[in-house]
Formats: structure tokens, sequence, C-alpha cells
């Protein structure tokens, strides 16, 4: 059935880290080289597990930030009482190597070929990353979708793949990004500021007779807030699929 | 002795218990002893929330709790529902997103005591919500004092982003089980997977078996 992921058991693999990324102070992306990586869809997961000298391990969940095109990437936010992700986003060096099992996931998932609705993707901070996969995944099948990502950042220095979404954004094929910062705009600014709120969702998504296919990703609040705004807009909620991190 | 991370890989390779070493991470979870963490788990304070779609917002009057596939359907109003007998709980919680939280404190109408009013002998449960979610289940899981229909949390009702008004509690097993916004059960003779059994995820879900996914 469409939206069926995995077949066999998940084993653990070994990634060796071939590459990394400082995308902000906070946030770095690992390019991984998989031995036996069986390919991902975009907005999949991956299960991290490291082991420390004593055989003492630790496991955490990160989206894959690549195109099912390219080599799998996770890009990871350094959460500062963190266990996993310091070491991710400070520690790692290419060459290192730790295991993963992947990947995981058949809802959370957009595939160019599948599904030819506009794409609505609305992110808050590093929820930006399955949508960023989706969107690279979009660029890389040549897709001329309708699509749109709306996302949220704290400040200017905060947006990760800044530049990159800026070359998707000129490619002229259908994307449209439209950022907002909430906390603190650079002199000059032009896009919008605050929370994204009713208001903004109106603004800038597709109305909901278009029937865009919408994935959202951020923190709880933000995920809660801008479902809200989707489905008091008129987007059908099963047309809304949310992925969410963090406590409440 | 010097470091040598070809060595340690082929080595764990061979006996295949313990992974390849992480080059420098040392970890900080060491010290639950309680035997009270699955493996791949860790414990948080937090009350992280996750869900495939928007919040239902059902309002009261409108919710009913509804068990088919016995002789008759069942249904209770929430007026009806509340009026029966309700036990506090006091489980470890553990989410397949990796994080456990120990002593979480409920309230709610046990499986059992709805069931009896249900005249079945059926073997599977599915449970259904609002937003469309569903999850199967084993109706020996859902009996025997080990699952409850709960409408409280730390003693406050249920917020909505936690599957309020009402969602089923079935602590040992993983935490998507345990469906949000739940509005009843359907009772079968064969087992029939839900939403997330669908899309990876094991069809039973056992933490301390580790039933994340398909074949675990």
């Amino acid at each position: 059935m469409a939206g069926t992921a995995l077949l066999g058991r998940l084993t653990w693999l070994v990634a060796e880290v071939t590459e990394t990324v400082t995308e902000t102070p906070r946030v770095r992306t690992l390019i991984l080289d998989v031995d036996g990586w069986p390919g991902h869809r975009a907005g999949q997961h991956v299960d991290v597990r490291l082991t420390a000298e004593d055989g003492y391990q630790a496991e955490r969940s990160y989206s894959l930030a690549s195109a099912p095109e390219d080599p799998p990437a996770l890009t990871v936010e350094r959460l500062d009482d963190g266990e996993v992700s310091p070491y991710l986003v400070d520690e790692v060096v290419p060459g290192d190597r730790f295991e993963l099992r992947g990947p995981v996931g058949g809802y959370f998932v957009w595939d160019a070929d599948a599904l030819p609705e506009p794409l609505l993707l609305v992110a808050g901070g590093s929820g930006v990353v399955p949508l960023m996969a989706m969107l690279r995944h979009r660029a890389a099948a040549g897709s001329t979708v309708p699509a749109k990502l709306l996302y949220s950042s704290r400040t200017y220095e905060e947006v990760i793949y800044r530049e990159e979404l800026e070359r998707l954004d000129g490619r002229g094929d259908g994307l449209e990004i439209v950022h907002t910062l909430t906390r603190a705009q650079p002199p000059g600014w032009t896009g919008h500021a605050g929370r994204v709120d009713v208001d903004l969702l109106r603004e800038v998504s597709f109305p909901a007779r278009r029937a865009p296919r919408v994935f959202v990703c951020g923190p709880t609040s933000f995920v809660e807030a801008v479902a809200e705004g989707l489905v008091s807009l008129g987007h059908r909620p099963g047309r809304i699929r949310t992925e969410r991190f963090g406590g409440t | 002795m010097p470091f040598d991370p070809a060595f340690r890989f082929n080595a764990a390779c061979k006996t295949h218990t313990v992974g390849i070493i992480s080059r420098g991470f040392r970890g900080r979870g060491r010290g639950d002893d309680s035997g009270r963490l699955p493996p791949g788990q860790y414990a948080t304070d937090d009350f992280p929330v996750l869900s495939a779609g928007p919040t239902p917002h059902t309002p009261l009057d409108e919710w009913t709790f509804t068990i088919e596939g016995g002789a008759e359907p069942v249904r209770w109003t929430w007026d009806e529902f509340r009026t029966l007998p309700t036990e506090t709980v006091t489980k470890d919680i553990h989410c397949v997103t990796k994080w456990s939280k120990f002593d979480t404190d409920w309230e709610g109408v046990s499986v059992d005591a709805l069931l009896e009013s249900v005249d079945h002998d059926r073997a599977y449960a599915v449970a259904f919500c609002d937003g469309g979610y569903t999850t199967n289940l084993p109706v020996e899981d859902l009996t025997g004092g080990k699952a409850w229909v709960a409408f409280a949390y730390d003693g406050e009702p249920l917020e909505p982003e936690h599957g309020g008004p009402a969602r089923l509690l079935v602590p040992h097993l993983y935490f998507w089980k345990s469906a949000k916004w739940v509005r009843g059960l359907s009772l079968r003779d064969e087992d029939e997977p839900g939403f997330w059994e669908t899309n990876g995820y094991h069809n039973y879900g056992d933490p301390w078996r580790e039933q994340r996914y398909w074949g675990d």
C-alpha cells in the first residue's frame, strides 16, 4: 500500500561521516557514507546509536536532510542539555563512525512522482530539516509542482540552509519561500516579522480550495498553532501532516 | 594503547553485542540502575507531544465512547462515561521516539470496567479516534488491569494536545498504542494493523523487547 516504507528487519548499519557543514552556530549537517544504505524517501528519519568506550549506548532519532537522490545526511541542532546532539554538533569530524538504523517512517513523506497537488511546507526552527529533504527532492526530481515554504526562525543567523534556500527560491520552478523572524530582524529585512499566525498563513499559503499537501514540522507549540490555523482556514485535517519535537 | 578505531570496529562486528565505539563519545545516562529504562530509551522529565496531524477538539457534549464487535454495540456519552468507577494509576511510559517518563499519574476508567458491559469473545481490538487515528492491540493487553481510558493527567483534565478529553493508556506497550482522542474500540477476531503499524512500526510494540519497527 502507499505509505509503507519498510519491508525487512531494520538492522544497525555503520555510518561514516564524510563531510560536515556548519549551518548555524548551533546546527551542523553530517553527510554520511552508510554501507548497505537502502535509500530513503524525503521526510523519513533514522535512529542513531552512539557507543562509548565502556559500552554505554545512547540512541536518538534524527530527520534525514538530504534528497533521496543524494547520500544520507543528518542536520542536528545542539540542545544544550542534550546527551547526543552536542557530540554530533561539536565533536564529530570526518572519518568518525557511528551506528544508524533506518530509514523509518512512511507517513510524513513526500514523493515527487506520487503527489501532484501543491505542496505547502511550514517549518519552525530545525523543523525545516525533513521539509528541506522534500525541497531538495523536488529540485533533484525536476518537479514543478507548485510549492511554498513558510519558515519561521528566531533570528537571521539561525536560518538553517539560508543560502541554499535562496538558490532554490531563484530557480523559477514554482517554489516560493517566505521567511519570518520572530525575535530580531536585521536592518533592511524585507521578510515577515513575528510568529506564524492565521493572518500570515492566509497571506502566504495556498488557499484550501487548491487542496495542497501540507507538512508542518517544528516545536509542539508551533505545530499546534499552525495546524489549528490551517484548519480554521478550511484545510482538511486529513491533508495536514505534522511532526513535532520538544517538550511542552 | 593507541586508539585504533578499526580494531574496535572489527571486534564489534564479530560479537554483534556492542556497537562500534563512537570516538570521544562519553554519554552521561549511566546510573539508571533501577531497571526501569527499556533498551534504547532515555529518561526525560518533559512530556513531548507526537501526533500525525492537527489536534482535534471534540466538545464533551458530542463525545461518545463506543465498543463495537460484541453482541450489541455499547455506547457511553461523556456524562455516562464519567459515572463509571475510576482508578488512579502511576505508570512509567515509553515512547518509540526514545524518551521514557517515569511515575506519570493518570486517572481513568479501566478497560476491564468498560468491557463488563460487552458480551464478546473477540481476541483483537482496534482503537479508533477523532482525527482518524487507529491502533491495534490484542484484547488480552487491554484487560487484566493493564489498560485504561484516561481523562486526567497529573490531577488535571487531560489537555487536547496530550489526547484529551480522553486517551487510551496502555503503559506496558510503546506509547503510540495509548491512542489519543480515543472514541472507541472495535473488537474483532482477526488482528488488523492500525495507523503506525501500517507505516513501518511494530505490530505489537513491547518496549522491553525493543519492538520499534517491522521485523524487530
